[in-house]
C-alpha cells in the first residue's frame, strides 16, 4: 500500500494510525481526550485513527460500517481516473453484518479500488466465530461476490506484506476490489474490562502468544543477519523513550475548550 | 427573468441537469435512477446527458447507497444518492445518522460531507403503510445533518441547487403526493428561467395573513395554502409559514408570524407524539407564549400507521378541510 492510499479504520484502528506516521503523542490524546488528540479529544479511542492529513478520514466505533464507505471511496478515485485505492479493515465479527455483504456486492458489481482487509482473530468480543459463522470461510465468502481473495496468516509481518502488495496490484491493475483475511488473535480482551481468558482455551491462548507477530519478525530478521538482540534492545529503548515523551506530552495537553464545539458540528454555516 | 410553470418532478430535474452540468464532482446514484429516469422521472434523462459514470443504478442496498455517498464525499464529489421511499431509510439509519451526521464533528472538525440524501414519502397515494412514512422527526435528533424539504416547484428547485453546493450532509425529504396531485398548489409553478438558490435554514411566508398563522411543511404546505385561500373568501387572514429547513429550524420567522397573529396551528403528515409539529409548539409555549391568545393546535395523524384504502387513508391525513375547521374553532 502506498501512503496516499486511503485507509478506513475501526475503533482499534490505533496500530493503523501509528503505522502511517500519526504522532503518538496524537493518539494517546485522543484516548486521554486532550486537545493535542487526532479529533481534538471529540473522538476519543474508538476514532483516534481519524487523520485526514495521513489519509484516514474514518475510524468507525460500529461493527462492519465503513465498508459501504470505502465502497463510496473506491467510487470517488475510479471517478477522478486515480490509482489509489481504498483500503477498509474490520474484524470477523463485521462479516455477520448487512453492511459486509451491501458493500462486498457494490465494491464486485462496479469494479472499484476497494482493498478489504478482514482481521480475524476468531472472536467477536467473548464469542467464538464457530458459534456464529455459517458456510466455510471468511475468504470463501467473499470470493462467493467474485472477489480476488487472499488469505495470509495475520501475525506473520512479512506474509502480510507480500499478500497486500499482491492484492494492491490487482487493484491497481483495474481488476477490482480485491480481500484478504488476515489469521490472527488478540494478545488482550476486547476491552479495558476484559482479559480475555475465560472463552480462551488456555492451550490455543498460549499458541497464539508463542506466534507473537514482533517475535516471529525479529527471529526471521536474526536468522538472516539483520539484526541482533543489542539491535533489540536499543529499539525497545527508542520507542519506550518516545513513548514516554508521547506520554508526558498528553498529558499537558490542555483540554479543548467547550466553547469552540458548537462551531464543529457544520460546515456550512445557517 | 422569464418565468415559466413547471411541475415538481421537471424543476427538481432541472436543478440535478444544472449542477451537473456547473459542476463535475455531483455525481447520481440510487435505485433505479440511471436507466429507468427514476421511479417518478426525477432523473430522467441524466444517464443520457452524463454518462454511466455519473449516473449510477444501484443494487437494492440502502446502507451501501448511503456509505457510498459518505465515501464519494470524503474524496471531495458531491454525490447525490436516492432513496427511493423514505421508509427504506430506516435501514440506512446508521449510516445517515451515526455516520454521516456525526463524522465531522467526531473528528475534531478534520472532514466534511458535501453530500445529499434525496428521499420522498408517498401519503397521500395509497401506497399503505410502508410506503407512506413521514419520519422527519425521526432524523431531527441527529445534529450534524441539515433537513430540507421543499413545497413547490420554485422552492424544489432553488433548495436542491442550494443542498448540492452545501457542505454539509443534507436529507431531502420530497413529497411523492406533490410529484402526482395535480389539484395541490404544490404540484406545478412558477420557476424563473435562470440561475437561482435558495438559502438553507430559512422558512418562507407561502401566505399572509394577521388571523391565524398555520405552519406547514412539503405536502402540507398545499393543504394550507388552499384553507388559506378558502378562508380568504370569508374574510379571515390566515398566514402560512413554510419551514422549507427543519434543521436547523428557523425559529425566528414562526416566532415572528405568531406575534403578528397571536394563534398558532402546526399541521404536519406524521403522528403527533415528537412530530416536527410537537417541536415548534414546544419553542413558542417556550419563548413566545406571551403573544399567544388561544392554546397551539397542531394537525397530524392519529396516532396509528397509514390505512392502505384511498378513502380510510384521506381521513387519516391532514386536509385543507381539517385546517379550516380548526382556524374557524380557533377563531370562535
Amino acid at each position: 500500500m502506498r501512503s496516499d492510499d486511503i485507509v478506513l479504520s475501526t475503533y482499534r484502528g490505533h496500530g493503523h494510525a501509528l503505522a502511517r506516521g500519526v504522532p503518538i503523542a496524537a493518539v494517546l490524546g485522543e484516548i486521554l481526550g486532550k486537545a493535542i488528540g487526532t479529533c481534538k479529544g471529540l473522538g476519543g479511542s474508538m476514532h483516534a485513527a481519524i487523520s485526514v492529513s495521513h489519509n484516514i478520514p474514518m475510524a468507525t466505533a460500529i461493527v462492519g460500517s465503513g465498508i459501504p464507505v470505502a465502497v463510496g471511496v473506491g467510487l470517488g478515485l475510479k471517478y477522478k481516473g486515480s490509482d489509489r485505492l481504498a483500503a477498509v479493515f474490520f474484524g470477523d465479527g463485521a462479516v455477520n453484518t448487512g453492511a459486509f455483504h451491501e458493500g462486498l456486492n457494490l465494491a464486485a458489481v462496479w469494479a472499484l479500488p476497494v482493498l478489504f482487509v478482514c482481521e480475524n482473530n476468531l472472536y467477536a468480543m467473548t464469542t467464538a466465530i464457530s458459534r456464529t459463522f455459517a458456510g466455510q470461510s471468511i475468504a470463501a465468502r467473499a470470493s462467493s461476490y467474485g472477489i480476488k481473495t487472499y488469505t495470509a496468516m495475520g501475525n506473520d509481518v512479512v506474509e502480510v506484506y507480500k499478500t497486500a502488495l499482491e492484492a494492491a496490484e490487482h487493484i491497481r491493475a483495474g481488476k477490482g476490489p480485491a480481500f484478504i483475511e488476515c489469521r490472527t488473535y488478540r494478545q488482550r480482551g476486547h476491552g479495558g474490562y476484559d482479559m480475555g481468558v475465560w472463552y480462551r482455551p488456555a492451550e490455543e491462548r498460549e499458541l497464539w502468544f508463542s506466534r507473537d507477530p514482533i517475535d516471529l519478525l525479529f527471529n526471521r530478521l536474526k536468522e538472516l543477519g539483520y539484526a541482533d538482540e543489542a539491535l533489540r534492545r536499543s529499539l525497545i529503548d527508542e520507542v519506550g523513550r518516545m513513548v514516554e515523551k508521547a506520554v508526558e506530552e498528553a498529558l499537558n495537553s490542555p483540554v479543548t475548550d467547550f466553547k469552540t464545539l458548537a462551531e464543529l458540528v457544520y460546515a456550512t454555516k445557517v | 427573468m422569464a418565468v415559466r410553470e413547471l411541475t415538481y418532478v421537471e424543476a427538481l430535474n432541472e436543478a440535478l441537469r444544472e449542477e451537473m452540468r456547473r459542476d463535475d464532482s455531483v455525481i447520481v446514484f440510487g435505485e433505479e435512477v440511471a436507466l429507468a429516469g427514476g421511479v417518478y422521472k426525477v432523473t430522467k434523462g441524466l444517464l443520457e446527458e452524463f454518462g454511466p459514470e455519473r449516473v449510477r443504478d444501484t443494487p437494492i442496498s440502502e446502507v451501501a447507497i448511503v456509505g457510498a455517498a459518505i465515501g464519494a464525499a470524503l474524496v471531495g464529489l458531491r454525490p447525490v444518492a436516492e432513496i427511493m421511499f423514505f421508509d427504506f431509510a430506516g435501514i440506512a439509519f446508521d449510516q445517515i445518522v451515526t455516520h454521516a451526521s456525526k463524522m465531522r464533528f467526531t473528528s475534531g472538525g478534520q472532514v466534511k460531507l458535501p453530500l445529499v440524501i434525496r428521499t420522498q414519502y408517498s401519503l397521500g397515494r395509497s401506497y399503505g403503510s410502508q410506503h407512506t412514512q413521514f419520519l422527519a422527526a425521526s432524523f431531527m435528533q441527529a445534529q450534524g445533518l441539515k433537513i430540507v424539504l421543499p413545497s413547490t416547484p420554485f422552492d424544489a428547485k432553488g433548495l436542491l441547487k442550494s443542498a448540492i453546493r452545501d457542505d454539509d450532509p443534507i436529507l431531502f425529504i420530497e413529497s411523492g403526493s406533490l410529484y402526482v396531485n395535480k389539484s395541490y398548489y404544490g404540484y406545478r409553478g412558477p420557476v424563473p428561467d435562470g440561475e437561482y438558490l435558495i438559502p438553507i435554514g430559512k422558512a418562507d411566508v407561502k401566505r399572509e395573513g394577521t388571523d391565524v398563522t398555520v405552519v406547514a411543511l412539503s405536502r402540507t404546505v398545499s393543504e394550507a395554502v388552499a384553507a388559506a385561500d378558502m378562508l380568504r373568501e370569508e374574510g379571515v387572514g390566515v398566514e402560512v409559514v413554510d419551514l422549507r429547513t427543519i434543521q436547523p429550524m428557523d425559529y425566528t420567522t414562526v416566532e415572528k408570524s405568531v406575534r403578528k397573529t397571536n394563534r398558532l396551528i402546526v399541521a404536519e403528515d406524521s403522528v403527533k407524539t415528537c412530530g416536527v409539529s410537537a417541536e415548534v409548539a414546544a419553542y413558542i409555549a417556550e419563548y413566545a407564549l406571551d403573544a399567544l391568545e388561544a392554546p397551539i393546535v397542531r394537525l397530524n395523524s392519529p396516532p396509528m400507521p397509514t390505512p392502505q384504502s384511498a378513502s380510510l387513508e384521506r381521513e387519516y391525513m391532514v386536509t385543507s378541510d381539517k385546517i379550516v375547521e380548526a382556524v374557524k374553532k380557533l377563531l370562535k
